[in-house]
């Protein structure tokens, strides 16, 4: 799970990592009361999923109350990769003598922590020479740690021991709340060499969330995607018209792959899991029904745990009760696979030999 | 680290060959109960289960023990197949190393990654390894078959196959026996961001052995597992044929596929940096679970 800055800041602020004053908005009016209680200059910031919003133009500086109005218009205006912007960050201008980077991340390749660190923030980091990487234990740098990589750095004593402090917070945030990456930057450094996180990225094992009942505040329910998780699926909502059913993510993934490459457009990954029933398969067949875009339902299915019958009968109870309308194009095969070709034949869903020949006759239907 | 193939089947020769006793942790659970039934079906040698409160009664004839430490003493096992819901992993995971088990089939997914982590940590300690977690299991067709993959797309033979993906191994091995293709070993590293067996670790149980001929790898985006295969491929002169299928080509960035592991962040993970380390360490990708029997009959200049 993705945070927004504004609740990353906010979980910054349990562990006491300095964070510039600031308050969440989702009107102009919000805006403005935000704007006096911190004065000018003032930073207005996009809260969004997605990463770049410095390129994307969603964070701007704000030097006066005349200019507040139009930035507001502005930056609500906007669609970042197919986000919008609804919520909006109104922060005090942090003054700053330089920048830092910090990230602490879960390390896939090497099943460990490693910590990045850089005396250049407000970067790529991908893209800077100079960078501190070290690889630590599953309960993360030491103050010894921090300690090298400040001198690494070249900071001065001051900011030296700040950053001995203000990462030792980070990394008892991370253990604590279980998170796969916490990013900060840039971090400023202001010209007492006191620390300040100015922006703030963190990401929750979702699988962890279970032992964080306070961190659920955090999750958008509102979504299709999260009403499936609930339902023990995973969804993936995408922009294209044609349904994509499956058992087993990385046939779905394969699916969606094979039906890119004949030219057709997924709306959907929805991995019916390995424990599908029939009501559960109509329940996922519900949640197809409430994309509007969709024009048709491509099911790949291997049965081996998940009996293929199942899923046919789903099929067949969804027509019936009207929860979908759109063509079904079926690739079945494995485990009761027969039974379930008996059970659709007559049917509106059509079945096929091979994946391909579904997806060829599925894109066809929609162009 | 020890031999894999010893563990699951014996030695040719050894008096246990192909009866190596197995233990299974949640075995009374629901989802415990159908595949103990399914693996005991294909010939595996289930001699106990474990779920804590239920020790004493019978399953099909197969004792119950409130711990694994029991369990062990009586059956001598040092494979253990776990069911239990995520939120339990972790200690029944620690349990069944403490107690003596050398090679653990972690089945359940959504395990924290924190969790995993330790897992390893206790493994390296006591030299076990542990497949998963958020994996199908192992298999050696004819054998013994350690997890929920069904029996039906498996044939002997000389191939190894090593996915991180459940279904898509199905659907390859699948592919590969009705293609003349058998299977010597077919592995599920899982899906999760931490695979406590990685795929070099695969390749190095198989690298030296004479009855496996040909090694397919099925991986997806996300993490640069594949990526770090490659190297070990190129670097330390992996001589099999080996080929590939990826999944996930057109998935978007910063989307996790349904597996945990199976995001890309930038261009970390993408199908493209697999597919072209793949291709300098001259392992063919396969656009589609089909033609992968296709390539390996090309590498193995066999016609099918």
């Amino acid at each position: 799970m993705r945070l927004l800055e504004y609740q990353a800041k906010s979980l910054f602020k349990e562990y006491s990592i300095p964070v510039p004053q600031n308050y969440v908005a989702n009107t102009f009016d919000e805006v403005k009361k935000a704007a006096i209680y911190l004065g000018f200059p003032l930073v207005l910031k996009a809260q969004l999923q997605v990463g770049g919003r410095g390129k994307a133009g969603v964070i701007k500086a704000c030097k006066s109350p005349e200019e507040l109005k139009p930035l507001y218009d502005e930056l609500t205006s906007k669609v970042v990769q197919g986000e919008r912007v609804k919520t909006l960050l109104v922060e005090q201008f942090a003054e700053h003598t330089n920048e830092l980077y910090l990230s602490i991340y879960l390390n896939r390749s090497k099943r460990c922590y490693s910590v990045i660190a850089s005396a250049e923030g407000g970067i790529e980091i991908e893209n800077v020479g100079n960078k501190v990487i070290i690889d630590v234990g599953i309960d993360g740098p030491t103050p010894k740690d921090l300690e090298n990589i400040a001198s690494k750095l070249r900071l001065n004593n001051s900011s030296a021991s700040s950053l001995v402090d203000f990462g030792s917070r980070l990394v008892r945030l991370v253990v604590e709340k279980e998170a796969e990456l916490a990013e900060i930057n840039p971090i400023a450094v202001t010209k007492d060499g006191a620390l300040l996180a100015l922006d703030a990225k963190v990401i929750i094992d979702d699988n962890a969330l279970f032992r964080h009942e306070e961190l659920k505040v955090y999750e958008d329910t509102t979504t299709l995607e999260a009403e499936a998780k609930r339902s023990g699926f995973s969804l993936v909502e995408l922009d294209g018209n044609i349904a994509v059913v499956g058992n087993g993510a990385g046939l779905v993934m394969s699916t969606l792959d094979i039906l890119s490459d004949h030219g057709g457009k997924p709306a959907c990954f929805l991995d019916v899991g390995g424990r599908a029933t029939t009501e559960s398969v109509v329940t996922a067949l519900t949640l197809i029904s409430k994309m509007p875009k969709v024009k048709a339902i491509l099911v790949n299915l291997f049965g081996g745990i998940v009996r293929t019958s199942v899923v046919a009968q789903a099929i067949i109870d969804a027509y019936k009760s009207n929860i979908i309308s759109v063509p079904v194009f079926a690739r079945i095969s494995g485990a009761e696979s027969d039974r379930a070709k008996e059970l659709l034949n007559g049917s509106p869903a059509r079945m096929f030999p091979s994946v391909e020949d579904a997806i060829a006759s599925a894109v066809k239907s929609v162009t | 680290m020890f031999d894999i193939f010893d563990i699951l089947q014996g030695k040719e020769g050894n008096k246990d060959y192909k009866k190596k006793p197995v233990i299974v942790q949640g075995i009374t659970g629901k989802f415990g109960t159908l595949h103990t039934k399914l693996m005991i079906q294909y010939g595996t040698n289930v001699a106990a289960g474990v779920t804590p409160g239920k020790g004493g009664q019978m399953f099909d004839g197969i004792p119950v023990y409130d711990s694994v430490s029991e369990a062990v003493k009586s059956t001598g096992a040092k494979i253990s197949v776990l069911f239990v819901p995520a939120p339990f992993f972790l200690n029944a995971a620690k349990e069944a190393m403490n107690s003596g088990i050398l090679l653990l089939i972690a089945i359940p997914e959504h395990v924290p990654v924190r969790d995993s982590l330790k897992c390893l940590e206790i493994a390296k300690a006591k030299n076990a390894m542990i497949i998963g977690p958020n994996t199908p299991g192992v298999i050696v067709p004819t054998v013994i078959k350690l997890g929920i993959m069904p029996a039906e797309p498996f044939q002997p033979g000389n191939v190894a196959v090593f996915s991180r993906s459940g279904t898509l191994m199905y659907e390859v091995s699948h592919i590969l026996s009705t293609s003349g293709f058998g299977q010597r070993i077919a592995l599920g590293i899982g899906g999760d961001p931490i695979n406590c067996t990685t795929l070099i670790e695969c390749f190095d149980m198989v690298r030296d052995r004479a009855d496996v001929n040909a090694v397919v790898v099925v991986g997806e985006i996300g993490g640069d597992a594949e990526e770090q295969l490659a190297e070990y491929i190129i670097s330390t002169d992996f001589s099999k044929p080996v080929v590939a299928y990826i999944a996930g080509r057109s998935a978007p960035k910063e989307k996790r596929m349904g597996h945990a592991g199976a995001i890309i962040y930038g261009s970390f993970g993408s199908a493209e940096s697999k597919v072209s380390m793949f291709a300098k360490a001259n392992v063919p990708v396969a656009k589609r679970p089909a033609e992968v029997s296709l390539l390996l009959a090309q590498k193995l200049k066999k016609a099918i």
